[in-house]
């Protein structure tokens, strides 16, 4: 038989009570859960470079560059899940040149681009362009060519232009934190603003994507600053990790509350919808909603930061449970991102039966795909943090 | 005071220009020359999806020569089925009926297709037979005419 009407006969002895034809195959496979996981690293690791930056919290300082390198590795990478998600990747470019005003994911092009090229992009140049000025004069070959370019040619480091990097990097900061919120909030005003589906059509996921993006990005910077010192055979701070523990706390509580308001508000009003919802969560969905996201991912890293704020005898011991706890909140935001793509695929808009999903391990829209696009923007972070050193720029007075 | 424009932003701005004139010429070279012509799409592509061969001839096409199957087709549960849809595309052998033979289904999964027992369609619908049950071992078409289904054979 061929290959395309055996998969379907496989999934369809799957099926549950009724569904329509096209549901019986999900169009949006493990790539879309990947996209605004990565997406909402990139806004929470920035929103946690901008609290150091804007609101000044000194204590914050040694993450703040880790925080911006990171959030662009991510960034570079964001798209990729979704064009190689395309049947035609190669035309994947069309929705840039021809945007069509209706289409919420072509303008979503256009917010990315924002994104990248007017707040990252040039927040690290202002912040970095003094150090590769610096650098460009110290180093020999290749490397001084490739500094040389990255400062675009302005080699100017009288302190009144440095005092204008700094005003402008800080007004960037500036533009960049309703940008940030921009950038998550819309993507979860794609899945939000679908009407026809009951699971994703909300006012609250937008927000909710927000705030879930923040705990992730947080938890991110958290794990990195802590592998790179272990890598550079440096001690942690265990301030530092006191203090993103506090932030990662607080949004996570909001984070939890959200997410409860919006259940609880389904619960109450009780649609027509809510009964199939209702035999997702305690079924499909049981394993990755509660145990996942609900557990894992909120619950015990809640309790644990309670009780680290609190703890404070064996050091080595409160790092080791920092470390699990930012690795528990990504897998539990990982986990809500699968809740929510490939929940909301799973019932049919009869709202009388379910469709399964395998997720496939080879293949361009395969589990093997995804792992590559989360693995490759540690790579890139690597790169990026040999190329940028925060540790080496050159010191400026406050 | 002379007013100051930083180094940086002239530079800034130069790069912004550049990145944005490439984009604007990309963008020229790259839309299709007849994007936009009747709507929010290349209008080309309404000629290239005039281009694929014709597979379905429509019944009527059909009716012209078999108009005994017409007869009986509109006597019975099946008239509203289209000839093509059991015997498959039919334009090859509307033109040349001589050399190129319709589809002739046969056999219990065929007919099973559309009724075999299945809790999500309606009795009343459609009838729905559980093919294990019902006179094993026979073909439909030994008793059922599929052009007339409720005028059984003996």
């Amino acid at each position: 038989m061929d290959p395309h009407f055996q998969h379907l006969y496989d999934i369809l002895a799957h099926a549950q009570g009724y569904i329509f034809p096209n549901e019986i195959d999900l169009q949006w496979g493990i790539l879309i859960v990947v996209y605004p996981f990565i997406t909402g690293l990139v806004a929470g690791a920035f929103i946690l470079a901008s609290l150091e930056r804007v609101f000044k919290v000194k204590i914050l300082k040694p993450t703040y560059q880790i925080a911006l390198l990171t959030a662009l590795s991510f960034l570079l990478v964001a798209t990729m899940p979704l064009i190689s998600h395309l049947s035609q990747p190669q035309r994947a470019y069309e929705i840039m040149i021809t945007p069509h005003s209706s289409s919420a994911m072509a303008i979503f092009g256009f917010v990315y681009l924002w994104y990248l090229a007017v707040v990252l992009l040039l927040e690290i140049w202002f912040d970095y362009r003094h150090s590769m000025v610096v650098w460009s004069n110290e180093k020999k070959g290749v490397m001084k060519w490739i500094y040389k370019i990255l400062t675009l040619g302005v080699n100017d480091i009288s302190p009144r232009t440095i005092h204008w990097d700094r005003k402008l990097g800080y007004i960037i900061t500036i533009v960049g934190i309703p940008s940030a919120f921009i950038l998550h909030g819309y993507v979860g005003f794609i899945f939000g603003s679908l009407k026809a589906n009951p699971w994703w059509s909300s006012p609250l996921i937008p927000i909710i994507f927000l705030f879930s993006a923040m705990v992730s990005g947080i938890a991110l910077v958290m794990l990195v600053y802590m592998i790179v010192s272990y890598l550079r055979k440096k001690a942690i701070d265990l301030n530092v990790l006191d203090a993103i523990g506090k932030y990662l706390f607080f949004i996570l509580i909001l984070d939890f509350t959200l997410e409860s308001l919006d259940q609880i508000h389904r619960i109450y009003e009780a649609e027509e919808s809510f009964e199939i919802i209702k035999l997702l969560v305690s079924g499909k969905l049981y394993l990755t909603l509660f145990v996942a996201q609900g557990l894992i991912g909120t619950i015990i890293p809640l309790i644990t930061l309670v009780f680290l704020q609190f703890y404070k005898h064996k050091i080595k011991l409160q790092k080791t449970m920092y470390f699990i706890v930012s690795v528990l909140v990504l897998i539990g935001v990982y986990s809500m991102r699968w809740n929510v793509v490939i929940g909301g695929q799973l019932f049919s808009k009869s709202f009388s039966g379910f469709t399964s999903f395998k997720v496939g391990l080879i293949g361009l829209d395969g589990t093997l795909m995804a792992v590559f696009w989360l693995v490759l923007p540690i790579g890139i972070l690597a790169f990026l943090l040999w190329l940028l050193p925060p540790w080496k720029m050159v010191k400026e007075e406050d | 005071m002379k007013f100051y424009i930083p180094p940086q932003i002239t530079r800034l701005a130069l790069a912004f220009a550049i990145f944005i004139t490439l984009f604007l010429v990309l963008r020229h070279f790259l839309v299709p020359k007849t994007f936009g012509e009747y709507g929010h799409y290349r209008g080309a592509s309404l000629i290239d999806n005039a281009q694929p061969e014709i597979h379905y001839a429509g019944q009527q096409a059909c009716f012209k020569c078999h108009q005994d199957i017409e007869d009986k087709k509109a006597q019975d549960v099946h008239s509203e089925i289209h000839c093509e849809t059991c015997h498959g595309p039919g334009e090859k052998h509307v033109v040349l009926s001589k050399t190129e033979k319709i589809l002739k289904p046969a056999g219990r999964e065929f007919c099973g297709s559309c009724h075999v027992i299945n809790a999500g369609k309606q009795k009343s619908m459609i009838n729905q037979i559980d093919l294990n049950k019902h006179n094993i071992g026979k073909n439909c078409i030994e008793c059922h005419n599929p052009h007339q289904p409720w005028e059984m054979k003996k």
